[in-house]
């Protein structure tokens, strides 16, 4: 067989950090329970990379662990890795790792280690759980750690119960309804109605968004980032509704997507505090990745696989670097200036670097997976497709307006050095080679994306008939003759005239 | 062709070199490992030095070679070939950018030096030096770039460090909300340029300007769009040379750039980056062809912008502002030069307006020395006459018209009330209801960052 990897990553992955819960669980003093966190983060990562890379010289969609002990028990989807999960599962282990190497001894006191290692195992076992009712019980146990976090800081936890409950009823009640009825029959269309709605409620689509900034309200910072950066929502798309839903669902989600990063683009910039700012940018950005995923078009879902890997990293890094603030300043105030650039120059700069690599400034991780989603979304829906281009515009100018207001505008007087320390640099710069080096070089991540998303495209029995792209020149066609498409009605609903001859070269 | 590898070596000379300059500076800054300020300047100087000579030496090459134009193909940098999907690289010499080029390195070199010793131990130095690495890389990808993505890279560079430069003094209030408020125009341009880029690209099948303007040399090109395509690329362009350039109504922004240091204020705003969208209008000029309508529309933004900057830059109370006006006026007339087809015209024009404004801006912090040198040479006062429309306009006119040239021209109050203040009212208003909806279903406040102290101040 040559979908075995040489270890069993996948399990190793997964049992660590649950292994880990356990040997934390009982500790009481912070520094040793800190130490045992990092070790434990450390080692998820490894296999996660090990997996990753494993994976890679398979070179097929799929793979299963070498000793596979739990398909035999739970069935061959239960605990598998594939094009999609591939990068995903080290770059969640390694937002849990830097999460962990970047708490202060400051913040330990208050730090969730039992939940957060608990909460990391869940997250592998979910990216690397195909099995559609395994997912939908993993996100179930997902909202466990921030809800017993949320009681024991004393917040209400009704805003998240409500909606997450409804996430869930809907899920699995969709999910239920779908396997027992017909392909195209009115049950079936109110199943994926369901589903449609699910997944909605759980990547913050609005108007059902309001318990994501609750969440970064209520909840400690690395837990409200941790559940939402992973982007679960996106990834249950993918799993439950890609392969089942018929065009107009996707369609749907895709638009109210649109329709939600432009409002939380504009919400965020009319925020007064640094929190519930991050919760909008990211919201907004997170809506752009399903945008990209549910266009279903390949450009357009490899737009969106590569956002989801950009946004991911560069957010991640946006919020720790806010979380390092907060650690200093407590909860941050976007209604005066903090003039913090002159004490804090390096957290300035990798506030500013992933805040624009989140938008797709050139030179970022985020440019060309940007470039691909405004192609692949225009493509699709001509006009509101621009959308995507308001969105990242608006987007920018809210990241610009947040380090003003963080970093300059006034002189801060300090009595301690407010420097970041030498675990928030080795996130900070580990983050940054990232982003910088997926943006200098971008064709792997993007032949890898674009490979995820032709099978994940061709394995969709519902997906629209391959579209070629407006004046993109078929491969034998002459050269000159430009291919009329659905593409092109942009142009056609712009202007009058039919498409004119242009050149055959590429882009 | 003998001299091919040469000229593709000079070629990626003249682009290595502000992206060496960047990466050296961005790099060490960002490691927190700063180089000192000696070394910075050489790094500067070398930089800029190198890729002048190199552009010379292009030049020099294409003349004695005869060739008007020079591609040089780096490559695809992201190509998923089943799909047809090619970002690629390409610059290209002809004689629309290697003067830009040129002027580019002439004027940041000047600039360089100039501020090696303006900003002497300033705290920014270092700060302000890998600012302007990414402009000069900016400015020279944006005039070789050959394909419109490749444009729209080096455009978002020199936005992006235009905004912090004006904002370089950065523990002062004002000149953050200006760098807040440019680059708040920048994007709106941005997204124009994009909407623009994306359109071309489904229309043409590719981002490259050979495939829309034709195989000629600049400016013989000719488009191969239809009239209604060449409107509406051609209008969406012009938006976005709008913002980058200041044309009416984005004037706003300029007298507000000239918060950062003067060297900056004269290479950026005086010199390159204000012409950056005129550079545009240019490249894409052959489009203007096609279309009575946009070529109109061209003219009558110039006109107006040229009219409009006449007159504020006669009312100004300080140097900078009236200057920046100043050059507005001729950007306005150079854009009008465009519009009507004079190509050769409005690129002299262009060059040497820079030229004058970096010099004068240069200048202008000596500006009252300078006026007490003249007094002193002349022995009294300064002549004042009145000038023709002081003679023959009634004074309810004038006075109206220098209310409107003193408040320039409403601008920047139309836009707050008729764009910011607006979308800040929905979108406040729907926060409220937000904040109403998250409270109904936590029956009780919802918000805990209501309730914090917004004076934060750091916890010693």
């Amino acid at each position: 067989m040559n979908n075995i990897l040489q270890l069993p990553w996948l399990e190793l992955a997964i049992l660590i950090p649950l292994a880990g819960t356990l040997t934390v669980m009982f500790v009481r003093d912070p520094e040793t329970a800190r130490r045992r966190v990092l070790i434990v983060c450390g080692l998820m990562f490894a296999c996660a990379v090990g997996a990753w890379l494993d994976f890679g010289q398979l070179h097929t969609f799929e793979a299963h662990d070498h000793w596979d002990l739990v398909t035999p028990w739970l069935g061959e989807d239960a605990v598998v890795i594939d094009e999609l999960s591939a990068p995903l599962m080290p770059l969640a282990a390694l937002l849990y790792l830097l999460t962990a190497v970047a708490t202060l001894r400051t913040k330990m006191g208050r730090f969730p280690f039992t939940w957060t290692l608990f909460s990391a195992a869940i997250l592998m076992a979910t990216l690397s759980c195909r099995a559609p009712w395994g997912v939908i019980g993993l996100l179930a146990l997902q909202t466990v750690p921030p809800y017993f976090e949320l009681r024991e800081r004393g917040r209400s936890t009704r805003v998240f119960v409500l909606h997450m409950g409804l996430f869930l009823a809907l899920l699995a009640g969709g999910w239920a309804l779908l396997q027992s009825s017909e392909p195209g029959s009115p049950r079936s269309i109110w199943a994926i109605g369901m589903l449609t709605a699910a997944i909605l409620i759980r990547s913050g689509s609005v108007p059902l968004h309001c318990w994501m900034t609750d969440l970064f309200e209520n909840a400690s910072f690395a837990t409200a980032l941790l559940y939402v950066t992973p982007m679960a929502g996106a990834y249950a798309a993918v799993r439950l509704l890609l392969p089942v839903s018929p065009e107009w669902a996707m369609r749907s989600i895709a638009i109210i997507s649109l329709v939600t990063a432009v409002y939380a683009a504009g919400m965020a910039l009319v925020q007064r505090e640094a929190r519930r700012f991050f919760a909008y940018l990211f919201l907004s950005n997170s809506s752009l990745v399903l945008v990209g995923l549910e266009v279903a078009t390949p450009i357009g879902l490899t737009g969106g696989l590569c956002v989801w890997l950009s946004v991911g990293m560069s957010l991640a890094g946006f919020g720790l670097t806010l979380r390092s603030l907060e650690s200093r300043t407590g909860r941050i105030s976007l209604d005066t200036y903090h003039g913090l650039a002159s004490h804090m120059p390096s957290l300035a700069a990798f506030f500013l670097l992933t805040g624009l690599a989140s938008v797709g400034f050139p030179g970022t991780v985020g440019f060309v997976g940007v470039e691909l989603l405004v192609e692949g979304a225009v493509g699709v829906y001509p006009l509101v497709g621009m959308l995507v281009v308001v969105a990242a515009a608006l987007n920018g100018i809210a990241v610009l307006h947040a380090y003003f207001r963080l970093f300059t505008g006034a002189e801060h007087r300090a009595s301690i050095t407010l420097q970041a320390r030498w675990p928030e640099r080795v996130a900070v710069l580990t983050l940054s080679a990232l982003i910088l080096g997926g943006g200098l070089f971008p064709q792997p991540g993007v032949h890898s994306r674009y490979h995820a998303a032709t099978e994940l495209i061709a394995r969709n029995p519902h997906a629209p008939a391959p579209r070629v792209h407006a004046g993109y020149r078929e491969p034998d066609a002459p050269v000159g003759q430009m291919v009329p498409s659905s593409a092109s009605r942009l142009a056609e609903r712009v202007v009058t005239a039919p498409p004119a001859p242009g050149s055959p070269s590429g882009r | 062709m003998p001299y091919e590898p040469v000229m593709r070596a000079l070629g990626i000379c003249v682009v290595v070199s502000p992206a060496v300059l960047l990466a050296v500076l961005g790099l060490t800054a960002l490691l927190g490992r700063p180089l000192r300020e000696r070394a910075i300047t050489r790094w500067t100087h070398a930089a800029g030095v190198t890729g002048l000579v190199a552009a010379i030496a292009m030049l020099a090459l294409m003349l004695a070679t005869d060739q008007r134009i020079v591609q040089i193909q780096i490559g695809d940098w992201v190509n998923i070939e089943a799909e047809h999907f090619h970002f690629h690289v390409k610059f290209i010499f002809d004689r629309l950018s290697v003067p830009f080029v040129i002027l580019t390195f002439l004027l940041c070199g000047t600039i360089g030096k100039f501020t090696s010793r303006y900003l002497h131990r300033d705290p920014g130095f270092s700060r302000f030096c890998v600012l302007f690495a990414f402009f000069m890389l900016g400015m020279i990808v944006s005039s070789l770039a050959g394909t419109i993505e490749v444009l729209f890279l080096g455009w978002e560079l020199v936005g992006l460090s235009s905004a912090l430069l004006v904002a370089f003094f950065q523990q002062r209030l004002n000149p953050v909300r200006n760098g807040l408020r440019v680059w708040s125009v920048y994007r709106i341009a941005d997204a124009a340029f994009l909407i623009a880029a994306v359109t071309l690209h489904h229309m043409t099948g590719a981002g490259d300007f050979t495939g829309l303007m034709g195989t000629e040399a600049w400016p013989e090109g000719h488009a191969t769009v239809t009239a209604n395509q060449a409107l509406f690329v051609g209008l969406l362009l012009l938006l976005a040379a709008a913002g980058k350039s200041a044309l009416v109504p984005f004037s706003g922004w300029l007298p507000r750039a000239m918060e950062g240091p003067t060297p900056s204020s004269a290479v950026f705003y005086g010199a390159l980056s204000v012409h950056l969208g005129v550079f545009l209008l240019m490249r894409v000029s052959p489009l203007f062809e096609l279309s009575p309508l946009l070529r109109s529309a061209v003219i009558g933004l110039g006109l107006v912008t040229a009219v409009y900057a006449a007159l504020t830059a006669r009312v100004q109370t300080d140097v900078k502002s009236a200057l920046a006006f100043a050059s507005l006026t001729q950007v306005g007339i150079i854009v009008v030069e465009v519009g009507a087809g004079l190509n050769y015209v409005a690129l002299i024009h262009m060059v040497g307006h820079a030229c004058l404004r970096t010099l004068q801006l240069l200048r202008a912090p000596t500006l009252l020395q300078d006026y007490d040198l003249l007094k002193n040479a002349i022995g009294t006062h300064l002549p004042q006459q009145q000038t023709f429309w002081e003679r023959t306009l009634p004074p309810e006119v004038r006075n109206w018209v220098y209310r409107l040239a003193s408040e320039r021209g409403y601008l920047d109050g139309l836009l707050n009330e008729l764009v910011i203040h607006p979308f800040q009212a929905v979108f406040r208003w729907c926060d409220r209801m937000e904040r109403r909806w998250t409270d109904l279903l936590s029956a009780s406040r919802s918000r805990v960052s209501d309730q914090l102290d917004r004076n934060t101040e750091i916890i010693d």
